[in-house]
């Protein structure tokens, strides 16, 4: 049965999609993926037979999951706090800037080029620069996600900003709205679908962000982990490390869905995700 | 004094490419408490001058006044309704119509009295918590209508508000727009393409010819109120109206000059 409803998926059959959808198989269908993608892999391992140290199976990543069930939490937990904190401060300092570059002419053709080759860096390249200026702490890392996250946010935000609909705009005018009136009952709301469109491409930069920043002078951390773990040749560990990491990127993603679902209900119609 | 007094607009748009007449020397009173309806072809201007008498576009030549005072913003006092709803999504049905009343910083609790009342005359009891989305068409520019009372303005200015409906769910709508009218008093100036919407609603009709826009003739209805598209004493009345709105909205003097120009504005 669920194979048929992947093959009708696939198919492109939107309203039986969506009945999938509705019907659990918003959870089921990718849970399939990934459990034949697993598969695949562990087949590989035994079919090429590959030596554990070089590609271990998904056998040999849960035992070391498993073994370092005391050790991974607390970098798990910086992780968290980092990518977290960064998103936060992202948010923070993107959305106004979005708004003086939505309401600004002069602020637009100034500040956007030059964020555009701001974002143009790659962020990796920053990394040791950060480290020398603010430390082994939690900064640096934290700045990278700001870096890596602010970008999408501004563009997003932006462009909501200024796409708001025509006659929403003459409504405001015909009310005589005075411009602090317009941006908030209007504007902004009218804004918040295309935020969040940045939010949830943010979100998943940010955790890359902040395993960037630990590649670099951290003592904790999924990207400490991993470094580490390469070091030691100890790749059972560096693969268990990067599992967590995209179920962190896959939790903290849905967790903007929600808080979508919950702050505009009314654009879920227009957006599927 | 009258409600609306507009005297010698015109309006031309330049573009870099063409430069388009839109208005020409329009003139006309409209009463306190009438209700005009403004009927002509596609590019007659019938939008633009309504967006002038809004306040929302500055004139090229001439000026509107409402009550006595030139009109060069739009005023609180004339509520504006579009073809769109252009109804909130976020907000509740009560939230909308509410809306005139915090931007314009009204007391809340006096009138969202009004409001209910307001959604209770145009059909919409129970509906007050509902989101927009969750209405159809015809009840959505219900709220729209209600939204523009709210605040009860003295002139309200109807930008072909029921053009977007189907036809049976317009003709029920503007029976009702007739029956909330003869409850609360309005100067109505209403924009319409359709003859069967301007004969039933208006006193008086405002035959306009396209480009460049001007005024080729006003007509007045003389039958009672209410008024049906039904078999009634008043049906000549408005059978002969009608007929005089065909010929002269299909008349060859009224055709553009140069024939079939493309269309340079989409306003109107």
């Amino acid at each position: 049965m669920a194979a048929d409803a992947v093959a009708e998926a696939l198919e492109g059959d939107e309203a039986v999609g969506r009945r999938i959808a509705r019907g659990g198989g918003r959870l089921i269908l990718p849970l399939l993926a990934i459990a034949v993608l697993v598969g695949l892999w562990w087949l590989a391992t035994i079919a090429f037979g590959w030596k554990p140290f070089l590609v271990p199976s998904p056998k040999d990543v849960w035992n070391e999951l498993v073994r370092q069930r005391h050790l991974l939490p607390g970098h798990v937990e910086a992780t968290v706090v980092e990518t977290l904190e960064g998103f936060g401060l992202a948010i923070v300092i993107a959305v106004p800037v979005a708004v003086l570059i939505a309401y600004s002419r002069v602020l637009e053709a100034s500040i956007y080029p030059a964020l555009v080759a701001l974002n143009a860096i790659p962020k990796i390249a920053i990394a040791p620069l950060l480290v020398i200026w603010m430390g082994f702490g939690a900064g640096p890392k934290i700045a990278m996600v700001v870096l890596i996250c602010f970008f999408p946010i501004v563009i997003s935000t932006a462009t909501g900003l200024k796409a708001t609909p025509g006659e929403f705009v003459e409504l405001s005018r015909s009310l005589a709205s005075s411009r602090r009136q317009e941006f908030v009952k209007f504007r902004f709301p009218a804004a918040l679908p295309y935020v969040f469109v940045g939010l949830k491409v943010a979100i998943t930069l940010a955790v890359i962000g902040a395993v960037v920043g630990e590649f670099v002078g951290a003592t904790k951390g999924l990207g400490y982990v991993i470094v580490a773990s390469g070091q030691n040749a100890n790749t059972s560990l560096a693969f268990a490390a990067i599992v967590l990491l995209s179920l962190l990127s896959i939790a903290l993603f849905y967790a903007i869905v929600l808080i979508e679902r919950l702050m505009i209900p009314w654009a879920a119609d227009e957006q599927q995700l | 004094m009258s409600a609306i007094e507009i005297d010698g607009i015109s309006q031309v748009f330049r573009s870099r490419k063409a430069r388009v007449h839109a208005l020409d020397d329009i003139t006309l009173t409209v009463e306190e408490n009438e209700f005009i309806t403004l009927v002509g072809r596609s590019g007659c201007g019938k939008s633009t001058l309504l967006r002038i008498i809004a306040g929302l576009l500055p004139a090229t030549r001439g000026e509107v006044r409402v009550d006595g005072a030139r009109v060069t913003r739009p005023r609180r006092d004339v509520s504006l309704m579009f073809q769109r709803s252009a109804l909130l999504p976020w907000r509740s049905v009560i939230g909308n119509v509410l809306l005139p009343v915090e931007i314009l910083k009204l007391d809340p609790k006096q009138y969202r009295r009004r409001a209910e009342e307001l959604l209770t005359v145009a059909g919409l009891e129970g509906f007050e918590d509902r989101k927009p989305r969750e209405l159809s068409g015809g009840m959505q520019q219900r709220v729209a209508l209600c939204r523009a009372l709210v605040h009860e303005p003295s002139v309200l200015l109807m930008d072909e508000p029921f053009a977007a409906l189907d036809a049976l769910t317009r003709e029920e709508l503007s029976l009702e727009l007739q029956r909330i009218w003869s409850e609360y008093r309005k100067t109505i100036v209403f924009v319409t393409h359709s003859i069967q919407e301007a004969t039933l609603l208006a006193d008086r009709i405002v035959v306009m010819s396209p480009r460049p826009g001007r005024i080729a003739r006003v007509l007045d209805v003389r039958a009672p109120r209410p008024r049906s598209l039904g078999v009634t004493a008043h049906a000549d009345e408005l059978d002969r109206v009608s007929a005089e709105l065909h010929e002269l909205l299909f008349a060859r003097e009224l055709e553009p000059l140069g024939g079939d120009q493309p269309r340079a504005t989409s306003i109107g």
